[in-house]
């Protein structure tokens, strides 16, 4: 079959590998009719994140038709439609019982190397690192799918691949960002990052009853975009306005009662801090550029909550805790529980409350992925989403 | 740690009984620089070259005995491994080598002990079996794949069985490497069993034995909790998880599909 493989930092190609095969009872074999870009993939071809090998399938966001399971499936069977979490849960372990999907515990086979990084290791991803467990990823016209039993959501056919590609991943990591900051009415609740993630915080923010929505970027395509999604969207361009004066403007100089960072560890920014960083992660002084999360520290009012949807790998440098400590702020973050939020979702999605399609803006083929990957890195305003067809 | 158990030769004694406040690595990376040093130092000219071999020399000195006079002024031991890893401990050359390790597993007591009770099933956990197999009751015949390819073979018999809630087994006479092991199932509160291994057994080698194990990716407690890890992981969700096998760049078509074939 075709694949994107990643063979290095700004290096992917299309290669022809073997097809994917069932390893264990509990797989299914898909075959991709969808995939997506993420903006977690922009990391590992910019070299970010360790622990990739030359030749790794990249790729997390995936849809496809279920052409193979193993001996223990059940639930599945061949000509299903199905949409695939990014995160690989057991659905058996403490963490999985609990809905802490992204935190189970039997998943990852190759756990040793998180561990010494983080102390224990969180659910295995598709195509993310061999620290994450070194599945071959959905950038494929096949992809293998283990615990195919509790993780494939089953799509029924009048919904179109575009609605519901991005339960995948985007749209509820955006939703368990926005659940994350406990809405409560009156509540104001600012988003750094106006990508696909913050898209959908910004909608998710809204439907959990936020007062008011502040969405901060500078890439001016993307503020357009949210704004002409949700009518009472206010957004703030860092480029031409100062953040923290016009949040405080904005809620009567309290500051947001909840602040998501959709950003993640490429964050910019042309403060002194976040040119520092750039210095740093370009000599490995630091693995992380937190230039959004610091700022969102910063803003947060007393007793308010951070969210942390975008991805962290590493080391933070220059990290403000003492304000977080000083104003009592609650945080919370992770790989999202997929699992949960899914079935929820897809309601959301055939009640028609939701069309999370709006966020695609180029569709190619599989085989121009090495084209999509550079344009998507390096034109970030007017590439917002990529959605790959394998045929 | 400080006092190793032959006294016959003059350099051992020298080496081993003078009051050491260096650990073994250290001392083995202390000697192979200040070596290297020494050497380099002397064929340079000058006071620098001096420095250095003198710098080289102290090195060596202190590889060798392991005494650091700098470590003497500022109070430091770094012999006390044991403080890290207190489960593990063991003479340089000789030795019993203990390893304890723990695992939650979200399964009764029940299930876990019958599982393991059955010692026929440790090979599907524990890598290193190649199989075991009963004898009668209490004395049962296991077969280990041993590094650099070979194998080891011997009868252990066992020594506690409380249904449950603790196996214990010890191999008997004759076995190349003298081995005994305790495993545990602890109730819990809402979180499974925690099943705790506790392994004795008589290192080839001792420490020097498990180094040489470790470079080749054979270090008892990284073992240990590799099995243990299967073990949660066949238990809870009924197999254990394979990425081998699966496809990838690295290898040309032709090749991966002659390999599939």
């Amino acid at each position: 079959m075709k694949a994107l493989c990643w063979f290095g930092k700004h290096d992917v190609r299309v290669e022809n590998v073997a097809d994917p095969t069932i390893l264990n009872s509990r797989d299914a074999i898909v075959k991709i009719t969808s995939t997506a870009i993420c903006g977690s993939d922009l990391h590992l071809y910019n070299g970010y994140i360790p622990t990739m090998e030359p030749g790794d399938i990249l790729g997390h966001e995936f849809m496809g038709e279920v052409v193979e399971v193993g001996a223990s499936i059940t639930n599945l069977k061949v000509g299903d439609r199905v949409v695939v979490p990014f995160t690989i849960a057991c659905g058996n372990c403490f963490y999985c019982k609990r809905e802490l999907w992204s935190c189970c515990d039997n998943s990852n086979p190759k756990p040793e190397i998180a561990e010494t990084l983080y102390g224990y290791t969180g659910s295995a991803l598709f195509g993310y690192t061999h620290m994450m467990g070194g599945f071959a990823g959905g950038q494929a016209e096949y992809v293998r799918v283990p615990f195919a039993d509790v993780g494939p959501l089953k799509i029924p056919d009048h919904l179109a691949d575009d609605q519901v590609l991005f339960l995948s991943d985007i749209f509820p990591t955006g939703y368990m960002a926005a659940e994350n900051c406990n809405i409560h009415p009156g509540d104001t609740v600012a988003i750094w990052g106006a990508g696909p993630v913050g898209q959908f915080a910004v909608k998710s923010a809204f439907m959990f009853g936020a007062e008011q929505v502040v969405l901060i970027d500078h890439y001016h395509d993307r503020l357009e975009l949210a704004r002409s999604e949700n009518e009472n969207l206010i957004t703030i361009n860092f480029d031409e306005e100062e953040v923290y004066d016009r949040l405080l403007e904005l809620t009567g100089g309290r500051g947001p009662d909840s602040c998501i960072d959709a950003v993640g560890l490429e964050s910019h920014g042309s403060t002194p801090d976040a040119i520092l960083d750039y210095a740093k992660a370009a000599t490995y002084l630091a693995t992380d550029r937190p230039h959004a999360l610091r700022q969102a520290i910063y803003c947060c009012r007393k007793g308010g909550t951070v969210s942390v949807p975008g991805v962290y790998g590493g080391f933070l440098d220059k990290f403000n805790f003492g304000a977080a400590f000083g104003k009592g702020l609650t945080f919370k973050m992770g790989q999202t529980n997929m699992h949960k939020y899914m079935p929820r979702l897809l309601g959301e999605i055939e009640a028609g409350k939701i069309d999370p399609s709006f966020v695609i803006s180029h569709r190619l083929k599989l085989s121009e992925a090495p084209i999509a990957y550079e344009r998507f890195n390096a034109e970030k305003n007017s590439w917002r989403k990529v959605v790959l067809s394998p045929n | 740690m400080r006092h190793t158990e032959t006294h016959e030769n003059s350099l051992t004694t020298f080496l081993t009984d003078t009051n050491q406040n260096v650990n073994p690595v250290e001392r083995a990376v202390s000697s192979i620089a200040g070596g290297a040093l020494l050497a380099y130092g002397l064929k340079q000219r000058g006071i620098g070259g001096a420095l250095l071999s003198i710098l080289g020399g102290g090195m060596l000195l202190r590889g060798a005995t392991g005494h650091c006079h700098v470590y003497d002024a500022l109070g430091v031991d770094t012999t006390e491994t044991e403080r890290r890893s207190p489960f593990r401990k063991s003479s340089l050359l000789t030795g019993k080598v203990h390893v304890t390790k723990a695992m939650t597993i979200n399964k009764s007591q029940a299930e876990l002990y019958e599982f393991w009770r059955n010692f026929e099933n440790l090979p599907i956990i524990m890598r290193h079996l190649e199989s075991v197999s009963k004898t009668d009751e209490k004395i049962s015949h296991w077969r280990a794949k041993a590094p650099l390819g070979q194998t080891v073979e011997w009868d252990a018999e066992l020594t506690s069985d409380v249904p449950n809630e603790k196996i214990g087994w010890r191999s008997l006479e004759g076995a190349f490497i003298p081995n005994s092991g305790v495993v545990e199932f602890l109730p819990t509160i809402e979180r499974g069993t925690e099943v705790k291994v506790t392994l004795t057994y008589e290192a080839p080698g001792g420490k020097l034995g498990e180094w040489i194990a470790w470079a080749f990716g054979e270090e008892p407690s990284i073992q240990v909790a590799q099995d243990l890890r299967r073990f949660k992981s066949l238990m809870e969700t009924g197999l254990i998880m394979k990425v081998e096998g699966q496809p990838s760049g690295r290898e040309p078509l032709e090749k991966a599909m002659t390999a599939k074939a």
